[in-house]
């Protein structure tokens, strides 16, 4: 297929970007996203262009690197996948494609499509784990988990941290992802014990770090390449209302 | 040069991992905080010892060359993670374990370490759990395992399809905590590029800032490496894009050796290649084959309807239909190791059995599986894998058998390390993957996650005590000492060659030629014919790459064209070491398999007397190398011929 593509391009994080299009030609149906701009890249190379910078590592969709806003949705047109899992095929000859980081304050841009994600790092050193020792752990089946706790608290665990869900959000709102985290701990009885200092302290963390509230529009449920639930937020709110009252 | 001293304790077996510890040299709390420890890498191995290190009181820097150190490819890893709880009650134990990963190495494992590996695995599994892994568990609440290939017991703990994941995540917050105490400084998107060494120690690291392109100088009493394996060599892989040897390459150089590189492994269970595009190959975790069977057509005409798109799979009668694993090895069946698994894959499609478009793929079938324990079972066990199937395949693996080949996975070969994971360079560390030893010729399912969290979290904070303890009276050094000014000055003259040499072909395209060369001759079949061409094509590719290479953009900035290229100008040496030592053991063991050292019925015709040792290299200049021999002695287990039938 011959597509046109709409590309953000900013030189680094002072300068200002701006929009640039390029033309592809005989692109295949199952070619994924990124090795489609791969071929791009390989284009601008031999015509002694700087190829366009984008995150990327594991390319099967769990590392969590790669992002992109793809015609105005958070890793393109298909559901429930990261842009190194979406293929051609969802798109057709002839298309126009525009492309652009993830937009959110936390996250600025670093070059080009690359964005700085260390904000949700910060989150997570503010009390995202369990404070144990390595040697200072029990044995393992002391600790029995029910298997509905167990599953519930491995469908939030599959969250990637890629930021989708932030960029989705018009408030730039962190609520999914760090929903994910708390819920992740708070449903296994290990991680109870600090269940409401941690759920205060990452709050707290995402606030200051610039990410906005939650309006409940749910887009970032709708967008996350993982399905993380909404009601995790609800978890969320829970575990920090009664945090503050208790 | 320096000497082979394995340094294994004396003693029985069974003891010598306690012996061990309490007799090292422990350094006392007052001096751990007066001595920094670089640690290069944040997957399992390099996130978990920098964890549990900085809890002991130590000063850590960490580096990673992605943007966060969650991303670290350990996080891709699916099926499980072995230990030898036997809370199947199935007859498991400690020696066990350690017996069927001697076994699965083929006997090219060094035995003291593998048994410490099985020791430390109960332990690895009590931290996870402690850390909140969510890990399966049973109706009672307990944990529930699984059966992984090469073993008659089900030892497996898994977490979905994302064991890796949640583990790593395990680390990671492990990590994370340090990091806010203030123990450990995170560098992200930082890539190592060279040690730094003071009278003979490691001493730090030169280090590029992949954003703003600048070098950096970092001291360290200590370097532990933690980077992860070489599969990219063969450019494609189901390694990360980013994973690379060149940190074990650029301490090579400075006297570390180089462990068996030949021995890599194949991976039975992956998504088949279908362009020339295409970028890397997904796995499909080996967990599919519990349930899932592997077959082709018993005629030559289905398998080429088949490639023509004439017939579907369905189609083929249950009596039209070879499943060869079973066929084969009726005792393991589907679930024999890697290395002969994939090797049958091969041999079918190779005898013109082969299905899908190109000829190149088996059928990995569940039809029996969804009639026996109904769909929503598989659903709950393989749902994740299934979606990614057909997100890439774009066919429901529900109602037609998936399509499946063998794929570059993982590397058993690395950085040469003692029985303290200590490499010939004093005071330089390597664990996980980039290092050799616990894996021998071939690694079982469900080893590596073990391997590198026992690394990590068990063994090296133990062993640097051993060497810090000598260093408590070192000062940090000031790293305007000129070994970094002149390591910083060889880095800078290196990557200002690569991006003055302004060819005409991307870095991308000398990738993928070596990839070629090494799949061709250097992959699943190797012959000394073969491995001498791959070696004359590898030097050539690798003359034309230092003349003809195009890098745009500057030194100064953030340039991937640049990174990629310092990783593919490694890769270019690497490869011909690869063949090297392929072309030197004359004999086929695991994952390396020397056709003309095979049993009539085409399995590995392993040469004990001659080659049960480690073969490792030493660097002497651009192509010339020195094989030295660390010989394996096995003291508590028989040698054995492996049999799966």
């Amino acid at each position: 297929m011959d597509l046109t593509l709409n590309i953000w391009r900013q030189k680094d994080a002072k300068s200002k970007g701006r929009f640039v299009t390029y033309q592809l030609k005989n692109i295949s149906q199952n070619c994924s996203f990124l090795e489609m701009l791969d071929i791009l890249n390989e284009q601008l190379i031999m015509q002694n262009q700087e190829p366009v910078a984008f995150d990327h590592d594991c390319r099967e969709g769990i590392c969590g690197m790669c992002s992109l806003y793809i015609n105005g949705r958070p890793h393109g047109p298909d559901d429930a996948v990261t842009t190194c899992q979406l293929h051609m095929r969802k798109f057709k000859d002839g298309d126009t494609i525009v492309v652009e980081p993830w937009r959110a304050r936390p996250f600025p841009v670093i070059k080009d499509l690359l964005v700085d994600r260390t904000a949700f790092d910060k989150i997570i050193q503010d009390g995202g784990y369990i404070s144990v020792n390595t040697g200072a752990a029990a044995e393992a089946n002391n600790i029995l988990v029910s298997k509905t706790s167990a599953e519930l608290s491995m469908d939030a665990a599959a969250c990637i941290g890629c930021g989708a869900c932030v960029a989705a959000c018009k408030n730039a709102s962190a609520m999914l992802f760090v929903s994910a985290k708390v819920s992740n701990l708070a449903l296994l009885p290990q991680g109870k014990i600090e269940a409401k200092s941690r759920v205060q302290k990452m709050v707290s963390k995402m606030d200051e770090l610039g990410f906005g509230n939650c309006t409940n529009t749910y887009a970032c449920e709708a967008e996350c390449p993982k399905l993380i639930s909404r009601s995790n937020i609800a978890r969320l709110n829970r575990e920090f209302f009664c945090a503050k009252i208790a | 040069m320096a000497e082979l001293q394995a340094k294994i304790p004396n003693g029985p077996l069974a003891g010598k991992w306690t012996n061990y510890k309490d007799h090292q040299n422990l350094v006392n709390p007052t001096n751990k905080r007066k001595l920094d420890i670089v640690v290069v890498g944040t997957g399992l191995a390099g996130a978990s010892a920098a964890a549990s290190l900085a809890e002991m009181g130590f000063n850590v820097k960490i580096f990673c060359y992605q943007d966060s150190p969650r991303r670290a490819h350990s996080i891709a890893a699916q099926g499980g993670i072995n230990a030898a709880k036997n809370y199947p009650n199935d007859g498991d134990s400690i020696y066990r374990l350690f017996y069927d990963t001697i076994k699965g190495g083929d006997y090219r494992s060094r035995e003291a370490n593998v048994y410490r590996l099985a020791e430390v695995s109960n332990n690895i599994i009590d931290q996870c759990v402690a850390q909140g892994v969510p890990f399966a568990r049973e109706y009672s609440g307990s944990l529930e395992n699984r059966s992984f290939g090469g073993a008659l017991v089900s030892r497996t703990f898994f977490a979905r399809g994302q064991t890796g994941q949640q583990l790593l995540l395990g680390a990671y917050g492990a990590l994370s905590r340090q990091i806010k105490l203030g123990m450990v400084t995170m560098y992200n998107r930082h890539e190592m590029l060279d040690l730094v060494i003071v009278e003979g120690k490691a001493r730090g690291i030169i280090a590029r800032d992949l954003v703003t392109g600048k070098l950096e100088r970092h001291f360290g009493h200590a370097v532990v490496m933690a980077t992860g394996g070489y599969g990219n060599v063969f450019y494609l892989s189901t390694n990360a894009m980013g994973s690379n040897v060149s940190v074990c390459w650029q301490v090579f150089k400075k006297g570390a050796y180089f462990a068996n590189p030949c021995f890599t492994q194949i991976h039975p269970t992956c998504i088949p290649v279908h362009g020339d595009y295409q970028s890397k190959l997904t796995l499909m975790s080996e967990s599919l084959r519990n349930d899932g069977r592997i077959w082709v057509p018993k005629k030559k005409e289905d398998a080429e309807k088949h490639r023509k798109g004439q017939i579907k799979a369905k189609e083929i009668s249950e009596d039209d239909r070879d499943y060869y694993l079973e066929r084969r090895y009726p005792a393991y069946g589907n679930l024999v190791p890697r290395d002969v698994a994939s090797r049958a894959a091969k041999e079918r499609c190779d005898a013109g059995f082969g299905v899908g478009p190109t000829g190149l793929a088996v059928f990995l079938d569940f039809e029996g599986a969804i009639k026996r324990l109904g769909k929503h079972v598989i659903e709950e066990r393989y749902g994740n894998l299934f979606q990614m199937y057909e997100k890439i395949v774009d066919e429901n693996p529900y109602e037609n058998p998936m399509m499946i080949y063998p794929a570059v996975h993982y590397a058993m070969g690395g950085t040469w390390v003692d029985y303290e994971l200590m490499t010939t360079i004093p005071g330089l560390y390597a664990l996980g993957e980039a290092n050799f030893s616990d894996h021998g010729a071939n690694r079982l399912g469900a080893s590596a996650l073990m391997q590198g969290l026992a690394d990590g979290y068990f063994v090296l904070p133990y062993t640097i005590q051993n060497y810090l303890a000598g260093e408590i009276r070192v000062p940090r050094m000031s790293t305007d000492k000129p070994e970094f000014e002149d390591a910083e000055k060889n880095v800078r003259n290196r990557l200002e060659k690569l991006i003055g040499i302004k060819g005409s072909k991307s870095v991308d395209y000398f990738h993928k030629e070596l990839g070629k060369i090494m799949w061709e001759y250097v992959g699943m079949g190797r012959n000394e014919q073969g491995l001498k061409k791959a070696i004359e094509l590898i030097r050539a590719l690798r003359k034309d790459f230092w003349k003809d290479v195009r890098i745009t953009g500057s030194l100064e900035e953030l340039n991937p064209e640049l990174e990629k290229a310092n990783r593919v100008a490694d890769f270019l040496e690497m490869g011909e070491l690869l063949a090297l030592d392929a072309l030197t053991r004359n004999e086929s063991c695991g994952g390396h398999f020397r056709e003309e050292y095979q049993t009539s019925e085409g399995e590995c015709l392993r040469n004990d007397l001659d080659y049960m040792y480690v073969a490792a290299w030493e660097y002497l200049k651009d192509g010339e190398f020195e094989l030295h021999k660390e010989p394996l002695k096995y003291e508590e287990i028989e040698v054995k011929q492996r049999i799966y039938k």
